[in-house]
């Protein structure tokens, strides 16, 4: 595959790169939705973060990342069920793009053709889902995915597994994995339940000072010119950013969650209106992984207030009359609860 | 042509692009080549394949195509003949290295033109389909053959933003066809050149304030106008970018995307607007002084900026003039394969045993994976006959084709009177029914469309859309008052439902006035005749069979309104306080209720 953009090198976009870090750093946020205008470097920063995720362990030679470190059974597949003591090896994270055009049987999952033709044998070859386990499910153009590609998807990541049953097959697997969706609202929007599923929203748009525009152009330019001496000037900064998600996920546990912030996080949704109780505790999370992310042992309002429009934006009720962006009305909520 | 101190003409700007493109076909991203087919366009893309080295991929991809074929899939004949699965490279790696041309771009699906836009930005295909997966190099310049007439849907923005030029032929005679070309050979040398031409950061600062000043948000832009530079300068021999590879690049790249003009200190620019021809003599002339005599006097940024506002398109000022008009227009652009449907598309749900013949369509997969259970079985038959037989024993039962769910797409329209008093609070209300309808649309997959009407006409003022964000863009704003010309609302609706009907969806109309006209077809004004016109105009949206209801919004109800409503054949509901919410339901109700059994 052709070298990703390095993404320290990414000019200006600091919410966006700011979600994704979270989200790697706490996969259980559940994934972040970037919408924006055409030609900000969505899907730059998206492929340039699977450059720089930490590994982790898996058994080896499971097609489903199965983790060792599971001690109950149902969260491995039928394979690593068996009880053998498993051979452990550490791969990257995965990041696993869905791209256009992809058929059911490859996201999903389905009989394998060649040991079906060759063999005569029926078995399984695991799909996209599978490789994501554990790991992130990238969607460029989120809103062009057909409507039953999106059906299974929601499907699978509201259950964690995924149960393929045709083809005179049955087969279920544990399949989590942290949806990254990006598009251009332009193209159409997306199903309040897909919406529903992504943690965080960005929006990302064109920035409007010549200086940033000027560097962003001198920074992609310089990168087609030579990628890999581009690469290795930013190679610093990149083992830096992934230091940081590794010391991020390794202190998340022992981060500080104070009750007056879980009461905060409510109050700021019931402010808002905010249906059910995911936008609660991917506040909470999201502000914990912030905490951990800048090295603080307690979260305070501060980050709360920093994550809560990328968490709250998509989950706002439409009002048509009010004329304001999601944005600005999570902004009066917070000035609301928190205090300016 | 780089000698850009003789203006060029507007075929050999053409001529110019063609020769930067050929040189970097992935690099530029391509063309949008806006003509009607005919010898002007054949002229120009004879001249781009001559320019092309030979053995360059030009690939013709029809607009119908299907996904399979452009990305690539299972190829049956060689899985049969081999025995396992084996894939074929799809149209967009074919053209690895070269040029397709995306014949009647306006109307590509949009799963097309996102391929397209893969392709362009990451020069490579990721195939994850029919049981096959697979990378392919797939580095290719595209050219989006548009055919599109004024103020119709032109190509998709998603591919406007990648290809570097805009060129429009429309305007160019036979018998402009005077310059015969650049040297091809000029091509391979530019190629060589290319790598180690250089630009200062003076130089990109001054692309990027232009691309700024006039109005363009994409970053794209700025990075293709530099590319088309180094380009220019490569092929004018040039070790570094000059200032007139700048005015190339601006000509070229950013004044076709303009959507404001730029606001010049010295007042020698702000009458381009008055005249009207594409080329405007004088700016040239003064272009010529300033380079031989003030020269290199002035600020690089402002000779850029000069030539990128001779070039904008006479057009375009137009279109500038009356407001954000042409990006409204483009941004139509996205949907305009979305609605494209025939017997063979839709939603796919899965596949049946069936004849592949009757114009279904064979399902690959689904066969050979019926099949392959049985091969075993069928072998040892085969063997027992001793004949030779191919690898794989694909029988009738086997086939299976795919079935299409085919659900016509319904496009809501709203016939909003936007006249007299009422007005404010009519509008309000609709815009209102407009955005929750559209709430609930992406589940159905349905789109919203809104006429005003008011003084002297009705407009359309949001296109069949399914997207929230342009329909708050386009209805903000909307202003009221003047007179109620409700014959001419009919009409717009009429030809709108049509228009949905030709695409093949289903329209249903709803009329919020007080049903009182008072201004006639031709602008006269007559409480009479307007009404008189608007009961004769009525039936002819009856014949149209689309499901329509009028919503009475006089304070008490008006007969006159209720017998619009049955000329109209529209189901009359009189709402003196229409609220958003109950509009929404209302129309929910009145269009068959079908609000939530898409998904």
């Amino acid at each position: 595959m052709a070298v990703p953009f390095p993404f320290s090198a990414i000019v200006g976009q600091e919410e966006m790169k700011l979600a994704l870090l979270m989200a790697a750093v706490d996969p259980s946020i559940g994934g972040v939705l970037v919408f924006g205008d055409r030609g900000t470097g969505k899907s730059t920063a998206i492929r340039a973060l699977a450059a720089l995720m930490p590994r982790m362990p898996v058994i080896a030679g499971c097609a489903y990342n199965c983790d060792p470190g599971v001690p109950s059974r149902p969260m491995l597949c039928e394979n690593c069920r068996s009880g053998v003591a498993p051979v452990v090896r550490s791969v990257p994270v995965p990041v696993v793009d869905l791209p256009l055009g992809a058929t059911e049987d490859r996201v999903i999952g389905a009989l394998d053709l060649e040991k079906a033709l060759t063999r005569g044998e029926k078995g399984f070859e695991p799909g996209l889902l599978a490789r994501a386990h554990r790991g992130f499910l990238y969607i460029d153009e989120v809103n062009l995915l057909e409507d039953h590609l999106v059906d299974s998807l929601l499907d699978v990541a509201a259950s964690g597994e995924n149960v393929v049953e045709r083809e005179g097959l049955s087969v279920r697997h544990p399949a989590r994995f942290v949806l990254v969706g990006s598009g251009n609202p332009e193209e159409g929007e997306l199903r309040p339940q897909l919406l529903d599923r992504f943690g965080l929203s960005v929006e990302v748009t064109t920035p409007t000072d010549l200086a940033t525009r000027v560097r962003i152009v001198q920074q992609r330019d310089l990168f087609e010119r030579d990628r890999a001496a581009f690469v290795k000037t930013w190679s610093r900064k990149d083992g830096q950013i992934r230091r940081r998600i590794e010391a991020g996920r390794a202190r998340l546990d022992s981060v500080d969650l104070p009750v007056e912030l879980i009461e905060l996080s409510a109050r700021l949704c019931m402010s808002l209106g905010t249906d059910g109780l995911r936008g609660e505790l991917t506040l909470i999370r999201a502000a914990r992984a912030l905490a951990s992310i800048e090295e603080c042992t307690v979260v305070t309002p501060a980050h709360l207030r920093r994550i809560a429009p990328s968490v709250l934006r998509h989950r706002l009720r439409r009002d048509p009359l009010d004329e304001s962006g999601s944005g600005a009305r999570v902004e009066r909520a917070m000035l609301e609860v928190l205090g300016a | 042509m780089t000698e850009a101190a003789s203006p060029a003409s507007p075929w050999q700007e053409t001529q110019t692009a063609a020769a930067l493109f050929a040189v970097a076909p992935h690099w530029l991203g391509g063309v949008v080549l806006r003509a009607f087919p005919g010898p002007v366009r054949d002229a120009w893309l004879e001249s781009l394949g001559s320019l092309l080295p030979a053995e360059t991929p030009l690939r013709r991809i029809p607009a119908h195509i299907s996904e399979s074929r452009l990305l690539g899939g299972l190829d049956l004949a060689a899985t049969l003949r081999a025995g396992r699965p084996l894939s074929e490279r799809g149209l967009l790696a074919e053209c690895d290295g070269g040029v397709a041309l995306l014949a009647m771009a306006e109307r590509a699906s949009r799963s097309t033109v996102a391929c397209l836009g893969s392709a362009l930005d990451a020069g490579e295909i990721l195939l994850e389909r029919e049981g096959v997966a697979g990378r392919y190099r797939a580095e290719i310049g595209v050219v989006a053959l548009d055919e599109s007439g004024d103020g119709e849907d032109a190509c998709s923005p998603v591919l406007q933003d990648r290809l570097a030029f805009h060129l429009d032929l429309r305007d160019i005679g036979i018998h402009d066809l005077d310059d015969p070309g650049p040297d091809p050979r000029r091509i391979l040398l530019a190629r060589e050149r290319l790598a180690d031409v250089s630009c200062d950061d003076d130089k990109l600062q001054a692309l990027i304030a232009v691309a700024m000043s006039l109005g363009i948000d994409s970053l794209r832009a700025g990075l293709l106008a530099l590319r088309v530079a180094r380009v220019s300068a490569a092929l004018g021999g040039r070790a570094e970018v000059s200032a007139e590879d700048l005015e190339i690049a601006a000509r070229l790249v950013l004044a076709p995307r303009a959507t404001r003009l730029p606001q010049p200190e010295n007042a020698a620019e702000p009458e381009a607007p008055e005249p009207p021809p594409p080329e405007p003599p004088s700016p040239e002339s003064a272009k010529d002084d300033s380079a031989e005599s003030e020269g290199d006097d002035r600020p690089l940024e402002d000779r850029v900026l000069d030539a990128a506002a001779a070039s904008i398109p006479a057009g375009l000022l137009a279109s500038l003039k009356a407001g954000r008009d042409r990006r409204a227009r483009s941004r139509a652009a996205g949907k305009s394969g979305a609605v494209q449907r025939s017997q063979r598309r839709g939603r796919p749900m899965g596949a049946i045993a069936g004849d592949p013949r009757r114009g279904a369509r064979l399902n690959l997969i689904a066969t050979l994976r019926a099949a392959a259970p049985w091969q075993p079985i069928r072998r040892a038959e085969q063997a027992a006959h001793a004949t030779t037989a191919p690898r794989v024993l694909v029988r009738r039962d086997d086939f299976r084709v795919t079935r299409y769910r085919q659900r016509a797409e319904t496009t809501t329209i709203f016939v909003v009177d936007a006249s007299g008093s009422a007005a404010l609070h009519r509008l309000a209300e609709a815009k209102g029914a407009v955005e929750l309808l559209l709430a609930d649309c992406y589940v159905r997959r349905d789109q919203v469309a809104l006429i005003a009407f008011r003084g002297q006409r009705a407009e359309l003022l949001l296109p069949p859309t399914r997207s929230l964000v342009r329909a708050k863009r386009n209805i903000a704003g909307l202003p009221g008052g003047g007179g109620t010309p409700l014959a001419s609302a009919i009409d717009a609706a009429v030809e709108l439902v049509l228009q949905v009907q030709r695409r093949g969806g289903t329209a249903s109309v709803v009329f919020l006035t007080d049903g009182r006209a008072n201004v006639c077809r031709d602008g006269s004004h007559g409480r009479d005749k307007a009404n008189a016109e608007a009961l004769a105009a009525a039936p002819q949206l009856r014949t149209t069979g689309a499901l329509s209801m009028l919503i009475d919004t006089s304070p008490r109800p008006n007969p006159g309104a209720g017998q619009l409503a049955l000329a109209l054949g529209a189901v009359y509901l009189p709402m003196p306080q229409a609220q958003a919410h109950m509009l929404r339901d209302a129309v929910q109700a009145g269009t068959g209720g079908r609000s939530r059994s898409g998904s």
